[in-house]
């Protein structure tokens, strides 16, 4: 097993040659630009951190998952109690991070048997059964009213920037953990779960453990990202924080950059945010319309994803040929 | 408490209902192996034509069955045949994200041309008394009609020519495409059906409750119950899984609120998946 990882080789690295440009790109942003930008950026990193994160069950292991929000929003609630009861707030986001993780491995034990259709069904009843929980135990969540949490001191502008770097920092984690996984022997475990679950099991992949390994790093960095943000936006609520908006949004970049790709969903995050930023913001009425219309023309136009067809398939095809490696 | 003959009844009438909401939904994943996302805002589309048909053209809503029924049957048809049927052997997750979007599409555009308003046709046809249980009649209506509309998709599937077709594809494609049997056509019937399903429940969903777009989710969340307590593609095990979550948050919801009762339907699922994914009554063709 060990032997036959390090034979198979791939070419490694192209992603880096765009994603350290458009980082030092992101990370300049709130240093020149007004803070709206810094806002934008920020929801790039944050979308970005989500997408390579559904990447590694949805695109590596090849499950439909759909049960981001879930993440999301525990990590929300989680951080937002934590810090309410008086937590330091770095620290409440490391703790809803540590808190998601373990539910993600529970749950994973549970719902990782099942596939396909019926995993897809049950990720999502997993969103819906968390929100009615959140709405109904009003003693610790607050109920349908939602929670308040301390607003960051310091004015808006010190405040954007606080936030906008620690969305960045989950988003570099999380890209580190991506390049991590496509070299690791997990990642390749998870590759061949994707191909065939059967053979993978036969011939020494331990299925299980690499599934609910792979749902809990899919799910780790959400449950950062929905503290921080609980944290920024100051407020949450059970339909904001279980959204089943965001829980289809995230796959979809993901497969805007290309699914299974290393850094593609990095690509797809920042594709969609701009999209959002200059056609859903001018039709606020719209905006669900807009998303339903972006899936459509992905699905039929662009099935592959950025790093999946055309132009980029074309120039990795090229560079692997050079260096003389099979595809 | 169990014997209380009202929750009783009133889980009965529910329960058609879902059954009836259910049926559409699992022929169409039975068959195409798609997870139809817009099921539950083609529920709400007719429930809308048939409020405002009723409002401005006074038309009664009962007689919206017959209208309402073959323009869905008509969309449904169009849609597959025009866009789902090219992706229709992708993986679940390119289906499912592109009916989801197609979803939101249409759910976006009703919020727009109908507003998310609750509407509520008020007809007063009185309720039937037995004993201390108080049944309205426009639900007691919509139930046999539900009951009605399911055992008919049951007889359509089991005789008619179009049936058996759909049936032979469910259990081979490609045995059924040596047959001679146009499966894009069959595909194509199949959803429309499904459409046509979800026309009639909105229907009598308008007769019913209220209409808003804000429960689409709601409903779509009961046929995946329904479909997993049932069992998925036959008509007798989405009889009988709408009965059972009927019954269930009926009981339910009295006990302990309307929300806990929902909560318990989606667990109910969860834990059902996890141990018995082919259903309560296995995996039946549509015989």
């Amino acid at each position: 097993m060990k032997s036959s990882v390090s034979t198979i080789q791939r070419p490694r690295g192209q992603g880096l040659v765009w994603f350290v440009p458009l980082a030092v790109a992101l990370a300049l942003v709130p240093i020149f630009f007004n803070n709206y930008y810094a806002q934008q950026a920020t929801f790039v990193c944050m979308y970005a951190a989500l997408a390579l994160s559904w990447n590694v069950i949805g695109g590596f292991t090849g499950y439909p998952s759909f049960s981001t929000a879930a993440f999301v929003g525990l990590g929300a609630y989680a951080g937002a109690i934590l810090q309410n009861a008086g937590m330091p707030m770095v620290l409440a986001w490391v703790a809803a991070t540590a808190v998601t993780a373990l539910f993600a491995a529970v749950l994973g034990y549970a719902i990782l048997r099942m596939k396909g259709h019926y995993f897809a069904i049950g990720s999502i009843a997993i969103v819906e059964s968390m929100r009615l929980l959140a709405s109904s135990w009003s003693s610790l969540t607050g109920g349908g009213e939602g929670l308040n949490l301390p607003i960051y001191p310091g004015g808006p502008d010190h405040a954007g920037r606080v936030f906008f770097y620690a969305m960045f920092v989950v988003m570099i984690v999380a890209a580190v953990m991506s390049i991590w996984l496509d070299r690791s022997r997990l990642g390749f475990g998870l590759r061949c779960v994707q191909q065939n679950e059967d053979a993978a099991d036969m011939v020494g992949v331990n299925v299980n453990a690499s599934k609910i390994s792979a749902f809990v790093l899919s799910a780790l960095f959400c449950g950062t990202t929905g503290a921080i943000s609980a944290s920024w936006v100051s407020y949450i609520s059970p339909p904001d924080a279980f959204s089943i908006l965001m829980t289809l949004k995230v796959p979809v970049m993901a497969l805007l950059g290309g699914a299974g790709t290393v850094l593609g969903p990095v690509l797809g995050a920042l594709v969609f945010v701009l999209v959002e930023q200059t056609l859903m913001s001018r039709f606020l009425d719209y905006s669900q319309a807009m998303l339903g219309l972006i899936i459509v023309f992905l699905i039929f136009f662009l099935p592959g994803g950025l790093l999946g067809a055309g132009v980029f398939a074309r120039i990795s095809a090229r560079i692997a040929r050079l260096r003389g490696v099979q595809a | 408490m169990f014997l209380d003959p009202q929750i009783l009844a009133n889980g009965l009438m529910l329960g058609a209902l879902y059954a009836c909401i259910a049926v559409g939904f699992s022929l169409v994943w039975g068959v195409l192996n798609v997870i139809n996302m817009m099921h539950g805002s083609l529920i709400i589309l007719s429930g809308y034509l048939t409020f405002f048909a009723w409002l401005h053209l006074k038309v009664n809503p009962f007689l919206m069955l017959l209208v309402v029924s073959p323009v869905l049957f008509a969309f449904g048809y169009a849609l597959q045949y025009g866009l789902i049927n090219r992706v229709v052997s992708r993986p679940v997750l390119t289906t499912l994200t592109l009916t989801f979007g197609l979803d939101m599409i249409l759910y976006n555009l009703m919020n727009v041309v109908f507003e998310a308003t609750p509407r509520r046709i008020i007809l007063d046809l009185g309720s039937l008394s037995v004993g201390d249980v108080v049944l309205p009649n426009d639900r007691l209506f919509a139930m046999f009609l539900a009951l009605g509309l399911t055992l008919l998709l049951f007889w359509v599937m089991r005789s008619s020519r179009a049936g058996r077709a759909i049936v032979a594809v469910r259990m081979d494609r490609d045995a059924a495409a040596l047959m001679g049997i146009p499966i894009r056509q069959v595909y194509a019937m199949t959803f429309a059906i499904g459409a046509l399903m979800a026309g009639a429940c909105g229907v009598l969903l308008a007769i019913t409750f209220p209409v808003t777009t804000n429960i689409s989710g709601l409903l779509l969340g009961k046929a995946f119950v329904v479909c997993v307590i049932g069992g998925l593609g036959s008509v007798p095990g989405a009889l009988v899984g709408g009965l059972a979550l009927g019954l269930i948050e009926s009981y339910t919801g009295t006990w302990w609120g309307p929300q806990t009762a929902v909560l318990l339907g989606f667990v109910l699922m969860i834990v059902l998946l996890m141990t018995r994914p082919t259903g309560l009554l296995g995996k039946a063709g549509y015989e």
